[in-house]
């Protein structure tokens, strides 16, 4: 192939980290304008905005924790992943050097950072062949801080009053965000699982942050749960930065999938507000970035 | 209007701080997270007391970027500062730490703290990385950063005008315990009706 991946791989990471897409922008905004005029909330919506404004101009990160990088990839039948692989590793290398990335892959037993935000298991490389003929790629960046408010419940939860039903994950869910507070860089963004097992349920409520934030669920009952908990999350008054306010989550996104019958798993992914991602089309020579 | 504050500072004027203030530092901040933190409680280093003492500590893991043999900070934002409740109190009254920047606030040990030793917290806006990068002026120094490696190695920044809000003071006052208080007697609301 003679278009170079690595290069198309690293202005995908450059695009993720310094700059954030639409839909991301119109809920912020749009946060924004609901907050008291004079509020602190309303104050940090502003320096929200004025900070991705700049971090678009100069190219530099929205946020020094450049997170996870988790790729979603549709594959084509005759690429191997080998070859994708390596080019994202060097580009991400590439990406460390230019300052678009922070060193972020850390040894867990020695505390070692590797220096360049490769390591085992980074960056996440999640694989999917289709039958098209042109490469799909999604890139996010997923912050610690955010990640480590995420919370798992297995129901019933007796303390909440929470049984295996939707009204028990509705419950489920507001107290996550109770418990979050202002400490994922709220106003967050919510991917919701709903069954599977321990892993595949945290996978599928990541997975929802695939979704454009103005997307409608084809499901309408999952949909009247994310409208109700929208609605419900901001009134719990925690705001932006967790300094009080209208707007605790800009948006509430819900997936299910089958469980067994002894398990009714609710995961709570938490992105914050910089929700930064990005897409990489590679049709043959061709490589179109958006978002 | 914010208030100046330059650094190093007298207890004093912390004292004068309250909840809801809004501030802008001049002057040397000291970048320190988790290694950091476990460190200065579990090895209590002395070369740090002069660079700490009547100073800020920054919860920080920046980008930086490193021309020839001169740094510049390229995205500084603040951390989540829960991490270092079980050791904030000890590190502001073993050095003498006048304030501590952050993000999502602190707990009851590190409110206790402020108060006895005339200290404060202030709350820089979380992912405001390109903007508080603008506010360092210089880096002054680096420790440790063979050893910790670059976001979690104590950077000196020499800061103009950087903002941050009060939101727990030296009298014993917390916007997060308020707002969790509040937050969670809705969550009640909701959940039990």
């Amino acid at each position: 192939m003679a278009v170079n991946l690595a290069d198309a791989f690293l202005e995908l990471i450059r695009r993720a980290s310094t700059d954030l897409p639409p839909d991301v922008c119109a809920a912020i905004e749009k946060a924004r304008r609901r907050e008291a005029a004079g509020s602190p909330a309303r104050s940090v919506f502003g320096q929200i905005q004025e900070n991705i404004k700049l971090a678009r101009e100069k190219s530099t990160p929205i946020c020094q924790d450049t997170g996870t990088n988790i790729y979603n990839i549709n594959l084509p039948i005759d690429m191997p992943h080998a070859i994708v692989e390596k080019a994202i590793l060097t580009a991400t290398k590439r990406a460390v050097k230019k300052s678009y990335l922070r060193p972020n892959a850390v040894d867990s037993v020695t505390g070692a950072n590797s220096g360049d935000n490769t390591g085992v298991g980074q960056p996440q490389i999640h694989f999917h062949q289709w039958k098209k003929k042109h490469m799909e790629v999604s890139l996010m960046l997923k912050g610690g801080g955010c990640e480590n408010v995420g919370r798992q419940y297995a129901l019933p939860n007796a303390e909440l009053g929470a049984g295996r039903d939707l009204e028990g994950v509705r419950r489920a869910v507001i107290d996550a965000i109770q418990k979050a507070q202002g400490l994922g860089c709220a106003p967050g963004c919510l991917g919701i699982g709903i069954g599977g097992d321990r892993g595949s349920c945290f996978l599928l409520s990541k997975e929802q942050f695939l979704r454009p934030l103005d997307d409608v669920n084809p499901d309408p009952i999952l949909r009247k749960l994310e409208n109700r908990l929208q609605k419900e999350l901001n009134q719990l008054g925690i705001g932006p930065m967790g300094f009080g306010g209208r707007t605790t989550v800009l948006s509430t996104k819900i997936g299910k999938m089958h469980r067994l019958p002894a398990s009714f798993f609710v995961s709570v992914s938490y992105m914050c507000w910089a929700f930064r991602k990005a897409r990489m089309t590679v049709r043959g020579e061709k490589v179109t970035h958006g978002y | 209007m914010a208030i100046r504050i330059d650094l190093p500072v007298d207890a004093k004027v912390i004292r004068k701080l309250r909840v809801g203030d809004e501030v802008r530092l001049y002057g040397n901040v000291i970048t320190a997270r988790d290694m950091a933190h476990k460190y200065m409680v579990e090895e209590r280093p002395d070369w740090l007391r002069p660079l700490l003492e009547n100073n800020v500590i920054y919860h920080c893991g920046p980008v930086m970027k490193r021309t020839g043999k001169k740094w510049s900070a390229v995205a500084a934002g603040p951390t989540t500062s829960a991490r270092e409740e079980p050791y904030q109190g000890t590190v502001i009254s073993e050095y003498k730490v006048r304030a501590v920047i952050g993000k999502g606030g602190m707990g009851p040990k590190t409110l206790k703290a402020l108060k006895k030793e005339g200290a404060v917290y202030l709350h820089a806006v979380g992912g405001l990385a390109t903007v508080l990068a603008e506010a360092i002026k210089e880096v002054e120094a680096v420790h440790k950063l063979e050893e910790f490696g670059v976001p979690e190695a104590f950077w000196v920044f020499r800061v103009e005008d950087f903002p941050a809000i009060v939101s727990m003071d030296s009298h014993g006052k917390s916007l997060h315990a308020a707002i969790r208080k509040d937050s969670l007697e809705a969550a009640e609301k909701l959940i039990h009706g």
